[in-house]
C-alpha cells in the first residue's frame, strides 16, 4: 500500500492505495466519483477522460499512485457555482449526447482540445477527438457542440 | 399543440453532462461482493474436471463455484422465439458444466470483496478440458462430415415463406440477377459495458442491470430461476446504449441472482470490454443468396432468397427470429409478383447472435439494394431509374406488398427528389464520368439506397402467428398530482433515445400543462410495472401513442370533475391550453385547479372517487414503415484501396416528428453504425474458434475522424396506423446506410471489373478486389 494525496475536484484526499490501482477505479470505487465511467480495458475509448494537472488523460491509463500530488478535475467538478461550463452547455444545446456514456470524457477532451486550438476547424475537432469513441451520435452534433463550446469559451475568457 | 414538433433540448442531459448519472456499475451497497467469471478458452470441449478450491484461500475471496454447483437450480437461458414447430432449441445452462461451445462461455466464478481480488483468484481455479472439434463455417456445418455442436446436429431450423408463383416469375425471365452476399458478424458495442447488481433480503430480490428490457427480463428471470415474479424487482437505471445487445436474458444476470441468494449478500458484476466482445451477443452473420427475375425493361417479377444464418452455439432470447424480421423486407419498396424465402439457422461454436440495430432488416435491405444496382447495370439504366420503375408510387398507398404487409403510407418520389437536390446527383455523375475518362487514380462512386423497413414492434397477433412468445403492446399511465404537475409512467426503457423529453412533449400537449411540469418514470418494474421495453424502433409508435391515449383519458376524467365544479354538462366544456371553458362563456377552470379540487375532494359528484390518473395499453394495428433515400459519394483510391466518404445525404420519412432534434440524432447515429458495417467492423474468429477481435484496438469502431458530416433532411408522410402519425426512427439510418456505401464503392470500381467487395470494405479488401 502506498499513501497518496490527490486533489480531486477541489477536495484533497489522502488515501492508502495498492500500487496497481488505476486512477479511474480510485475515483469511482474509492472516492465515489462515479461521474467518470469506464468503457474499455485497452485505453481506446476515452470514456474515462479527466484532467490531470490541467491536461486531459485517460484515467484508465494512469495509476492512482501516479496522480500523487496532482490536481484531478472530473466531469463532476466542471460546473462552477452552479453554472455549467460552456462546453457542457454546448453539448446540451447541440444534442451532442444520447446515452451520455461517452459524454464526460468527450467534454473534458474537447476542453483540452480548445485550450490548444481556440478556434478549431471541424477537421481539427474530428482529429482531436479521435481517441474518444461515441456509439450513439455519429459525431455530427459533437463536432457542432465543440465548435460552439469553443466560441463560448473564447467569449467567457475575454 | 405546441410541444409536439418542437426541438426541445433534452431533459435527460442535465445529469449526463454533469456526471450525476446512475450507471449500474456506480452502485455501492453495504457488504457488496464482486463476481468474476472464469471463461472457456476453448471453442468446443468437454469439461472433465473443475476444482475451485484453490481460489478459496485467496485474499478477500468469499466463495467460488463451478457450473456443477449451479446445475440443479440454474435452468436454461430462454429462447422466446421458436420459429418452427421442429426447431432445435438446445439446453443453454448459464454456467457450462458438461461441455463448452464457444470461447468465453462461463465455467466458474469467484466472489470476493473487491473486483481486483475476484479477478486475481480466477487463476487458482483448475479446470481440465477434453478438446472437441470446433464448428466455424456454416456451409461445412451442414455437411454430414461436420463435427456436431449439439447432439441433435448443427441445423436448428429451416423456415420458409412463399407468396405468388415463383416458378412463373422466373420461367423465361429475360434478366436474372443471382448474387451471394456476406453479412459479416458484428459486435454491437454499446459504450457502457454490461453490469449487474443482485441483492435479496431473503424474500424479495432486486436486480439492477444495464438492460433494455427490465420488464421482459423480470418475467424471464422468474421462469428461469424459479424466483416468483412478485418477489423479483428489476431496475434498469441509466443505461449507456444498447442497440439490441441489451435485449437479452444473460447468463450473468441469472447467476448474479443465484449467487446473491446463496450468499445472502449483494453482488456486483461488471464486464470488461474484452469479456463483452466475447460474450455480449453478436449481430448479423448471414450468407445471403438472392435471385431476382426481371423483364428486359427492368421490371421485377420475382425474388428468391436463400439464407444461412449463424445462430452461434445456442439460441438466445430472439436469436432465431432475427432473420425472420428481414424475411418480409427483401422486397423493399418494390412491387413484384412472387417472393420465395428460405432461411436455415445453423449452429456453430461461436458466441450466439441476436438482435443488433435493425435486426434482420439491414440484412434484407442490403441484399435488395445491392441487387437493384446489379439489375440497373444488367439492363443498362441508371440505378435510380431501376428503382423508379419498380417502387410503389405514392398514389398507390396503402399498398399490400408481396410479403403480405400493408404499407400504410409513404412517398418515395418526394424523398428521392429531395435527396437528389441536396446531393447534387447530376453534377457528381458528370465528375464521375470525367474521372473515369481520365483514368484518375481516385475514382468516384455514387451509392443509392431507397429503403423502407418494418418497425414499431408489433401487433401482438402477428407476433403470435410468427410463434414469438410474447405480445407487442405497450403501456402508459399518466397521473395528475395535487399541484397540477404530471407523472408519466411508461413501459418503454430508454437508454439514449430521450423518452423523458419526448413523452413529456406528448403529455404536455394532451394535458395542457407545461413541458417542465411533466416527469417521466421508467425502467423499474416496481414503479413502472407494465411494459414491453425498448427495441425494434417501437417506443414512440407504441409507447408514445400509449402516453397520448392515457393523457386523453385523464383529460376525460378531469372534464367530469370540472363540469361538476362549474355546474354544467361535460359536453358543454371546451378543453384547450390546459383549461376547461364553458362554451360561449368566460367561465373556466384550469386543469391545475381541477387537480387540486380532486385532491381536496370537498366537492365531488355523489359517489365519485378521487381519480385523476389514467392508463392505456396500445397494441398497434400495424407495423410502422419509415422510408427514405440515402445517397453516398465515395472516393476510392485505386492504388491503396482506401475509401473516403465524400458526402452523405439522407432524406428520411418518419412521419410526424415529435422532436426534430432527437430524430436527427437517431438518424446520425444510425447512419454511423451502418457505415461502420460497410467499412470498419467485423468480429473475426480464427481457425480454432478464438475470437481475435476482443478489444477496441482490434474491433474498429469508427471515430469522429473516420466519419463525414451527414446532410440530413426529411419528408413527412404521416403514418395512418396511429393517432400521432409517427413512424419509428431508431434503426432507419443503420438499415439504409450500409448498402448506400457499398453500392458507392462498387459503382466507383465497376469499370475496372469489380462487382462486389466483401464487407467491411477495408483498403486491403478493396485493393484485392481490384487485382
Ligand atoms: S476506459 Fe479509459 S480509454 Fe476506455
Ligand atoms: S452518447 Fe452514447 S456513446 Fe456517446
Amino acid at each position: 500500500m502506498t499513501r497518496i494525496s490527490v486533489t480531486v475536484d477541489g477536495v484533497l484526499y489522502e488515501e492508502e492505495v495498492e500500487p496497481r490501482l488505476l486512477l479511474v477505479h480510485f475515483l469511482r470505487d474509492r472516492l465515489g466519483k462515479t461521474g467518470t465511467p469506464i468503457g474499455c480495458d485497452t485505453t481506446n475509448c476515452g470514456a474515462c477522460t479527466v484532467h490531470l494537472d490541467g491536461r486531459s488523460v485517460k484515467s484508465c491509463s494512469v495509476l492512482a499512485v501516479q496522480a500523487d500530488g496532482s490536481q484531478v478535475l472530473t466531469i463532476e467538478g466542471l460546473a462552477s457555482n452552479g453554472s455549467l461550463h460552456p462546453m457542457q452547455q454546448a453539448f446540451h444545446e447541440e444534442h451532442a449526447l444520447q446515452c451520455g456514456y461517452c459524454t464526460p470524457g468527450m467534454i473534458l477532451a474537447a476542453i483540452d482540445l480548445v485550450k490548444d486550438d481556440p478556434d478549431p476547424t471541424d477537421e481539427a475537432i474530428r482529429d482531436g477527438l479521435e481517441g474518444n469513441l461515441c456509439r450513439c451520435t455519429g459525431y455530427c452534433n459533437i463536432v457542432r457542440a465543440v465548435r460552439r463550446g469553443a466560441q463560448e469559451m473564447a467569449v467567457t475568457h475575454d | 399543440m405546441t410541444e409536439v414538433g418542437t426541438a426541445r433540448k433534452r431533459k435527460e442531459d442535465g445529469r449526463l453532462i454533469t456526471g450525476r448519472t446512475q450507471w449500474t456499475d456506480n452502485l455501492q451497497l453495504p457488504g457488496m461482493l464482486h463476481v468474476a467469471f472464469l471463461r472457456s478458452p476453448m471453442a468446443h470441449a468437454r469439461i472433465s474436471r473443475v476444482d475451485v478450491s484453490g481460489a478459496l484461500g485467496r485474499p478477500g475471496v468469499i466463495a467460488a463455484f463451478s457450473g456443477q454447483d449451479f446445475a440443479a437450480e440454474q435452468g436454461s437461458l430462454p429462447c422466446a422465439w421458436p420459429v418452427t414447430e421442429d426447431i432445435v432449441i438446445p439446453d443453454h445452462p448459464p454456467m457450462a458444466f458438461e461441455e463448452v461451445r464457444y470461447v468465453g462461455e462461463a465455467v466458474a466464478c469467484v466472489i470476493a470483496t473487491d473486483r481486483y481480488k475476484a479477478a486475481d483468484a480466477l487463476e487458482a481455479i483448475e479446470i481440465d478440458y477434453e478438446p472437441l472439434e470446433p464448428v466455424l463455417d456454416m456451409e461445412e456445418a451442414l455437411t454430414d462430415a461436420s463435427p456436431k455442436v449439439h447432439a441433435a446436429g448443427n441445423k436448428s431450423f429451416t423456415w420458409k415463406f412463399a407468396q405468388g408463383d415463383i416458378d412463373a416469375a422466373f420461367a423465361d425471365a429475360p434478366v436474372v440477377i443471382d448474387r451471394t452476399y456476406i453479412q459479416q458478424r458484428l459486435i454491437p458495442t454499446a459504450m457502457e459495458p454490461r453490469a449487474v447488481v443482485a441483492q435479496t433480503d431473503g424474500d424479495m430480490f432486486t436486480l439492477h442491470s444495464a438492460t433494455q428490457i427490465p420488464h421482459v427480463l423480470r418475467v424471464m428471470l422468474a421462469v428461469v430461476t424459479g424466483i416468483p415474479e412478485h418477489k423479483l424487482r428489476v431496475i434498469a437505471p441509466d443505461v449507456g446504449g444498447g442497440f439490441g445487445s441489451k435485449l437479452q436474458v444473460t447468463a450473468e444476470e441469472v447467476l448474479a441472482l443465484l449467487i446473491a441468494r446463496r450468499l445472502g449478500k449483494p453482488v456486483k458484476w461488471t464486464e470488461s470490454r474484452s469479456e463483452g466482445n466475447l460474450t455480449v451477443h453478436h449481430g448479423r452473420d448471414q450468407i445471403q443468396h438472392i435471385q431476382l427475375a426481371a423483364t428486359q425493361d427492368g421490371v421485377i417479377k420475382g425474388l428468391k432468397v436463400d439464407l444461412l444464418a449463424d445462430m452461434g452455439a445456442y439460441l438466445m432470447l430472439v436469436t432465431p427470429g432475427i432473420p425472420l424480421l428481414g424475411a418480409f423486407m427483401y422486397n423493399g419498396i418494390y412491387k413484384m409478383d412472387a417472393l420465395d424465402f428460405t432461411c436455415t439457422g445453423v449452429f456453430t461454436t461461436k458466441m450466439p447472435t441476436d438482435a443488433y440495430r435493425g435486426a434482420g432488416r439491414p440484412e434484407a435491405t442490403y441484399a435488395i439494394e445491392r441487387a437493384m444496382d446489379e439489375l440497373a447495370v444488367e439492363i443498362g439504366i441508371d440505378p435510380l431509374e431501376a428503382r423508379r420503375r419498380n417502387w410503389i408510387r405514392h398514389e398507390e398507398f396503402p399498398y399490400t406488398t408481396i410479403a403480405g404487409l400493408t404499407y400504410d403510407s409513404g412517398n418515395y418520389e418526394a424523398a428521392t427528389d429531395k435527396a437528389l437536390a441536396l446531393f447534387g446527383y447530376d453534377k457528381l455523375r458528370v465528375e464521375q464520368a470525367d474521372r473515369r475518362e481520365r483514368n484518375d487514380a481516385v475514382q468516384l462512386g455514387i451509392g443509392i439506397s431507397t429503403y423502407t423497413e418494418m418497425c414499431g414492434l408489433a401487433p401482438s397477433r402477428v407476433l403470435g402467428s410468427l410463434r414469438y412468445g410474447a405480445g407487442g403492446w405497450e403501456h402508459a399511465q399518466v397521473r395528475l398530482l395535487p399541484t397540477g404537475k404530471a407523472e408519466v409512467i411508461t413501459g418503454t426503457s430508454p437508454h439514449g433515445q430521450g423518452h423523458e423529453t419526448a413523452w413529456s412533449q406528448i403529455a404536455a400537449d394532451a394535458l395542457g400543462v407545461p413541458f417542465e411540469d411533466v416527469t417521466v418514470i421508467h425502467g423499474d418494474t416496481m414503479t413502472a410495472p407494465k411494459g414491453m421495453d425498448t427495441y425494434g424502433s417501437r417506443s414512440l409508435v407504441v409507447g408514445g401513442v400509449a402516453v397520448r391515449k392515457a393523457s386523453e383519458r385523464l383529460v376525460d376524467k378531469a372534464r367530469q370533475l370540472a363540469a361538476h365544479m362549474m355546474e354544467c354538462s361535460p359536453d358543454d366544456l371546451d378543453f384547450a391550453n390546459g383549461a376547461f371553458t364553458v362554451k360561449g362563456t368566460e367561465t373556466a377552470k384550469t386543469i391545475q385547479e381541477v387537480a387540486f379540487a380532486g385532491f381536496a375532494s370537498h366537492n365531488l359528484p355523489d359517489g365519485a372517487e378521487y381519480d385523476l390518473d389514467a392508463s392505456a395499453t396500445i397494441d398497434p394495428e400495424n407495423f410502422s414503415y419509415p422510408h427514405g433515400t440515402h445517397l453516398c459519394a465515395v472516393e476510392v483510391d485505386t492504388e491503396t484501396g482506401f475509401v473516403k466518404i465524400r458526402s452523405y445525404v439522407a432524406v428520411d420519412d418518419v412521419g410526424h416528428v415529435i422532436n426534430p432534434l432527437i430524430v436527427e440524432g437517431q438518424v446520425h447515429g444510425g447512419i454511423a453504425q451502418g457505415i461502420a458495417q460497410a467499412l470498419y467492423e467485423e468480429a473475426v474468429y480464427d481457425a480454432e474458434g478464438n475470437l481475435l477481435t476482443t478489444t477496441m484496438a482490434d474491433y474498429l469502431l469508427p471515430s469522429a475522424a473516420d466519419l463525414p458530416d451527414f446532410v440530413t433532411d426529411r419528408t413527412e408522410t404521416p403514418a395512418t396506423s396511429n393517432p400521432l402519425g409517427v413512424k419509428g426512427v431508431g434503426e432507419a439510418g443503420t438499415i439504409a446506410s450500409t448498402p448506400a456505401v457499398v453500392n458507392a464503392i462498387v459503382d466507383a470500381l465497376r469499370p475496372r471489373g469489380v462487382r462486389d467487395v466483401q464487407m467491411p470494405c477495408t483498403p486491403e479488401r478493396v485493393w484485392r478486389a481490384l487485382q
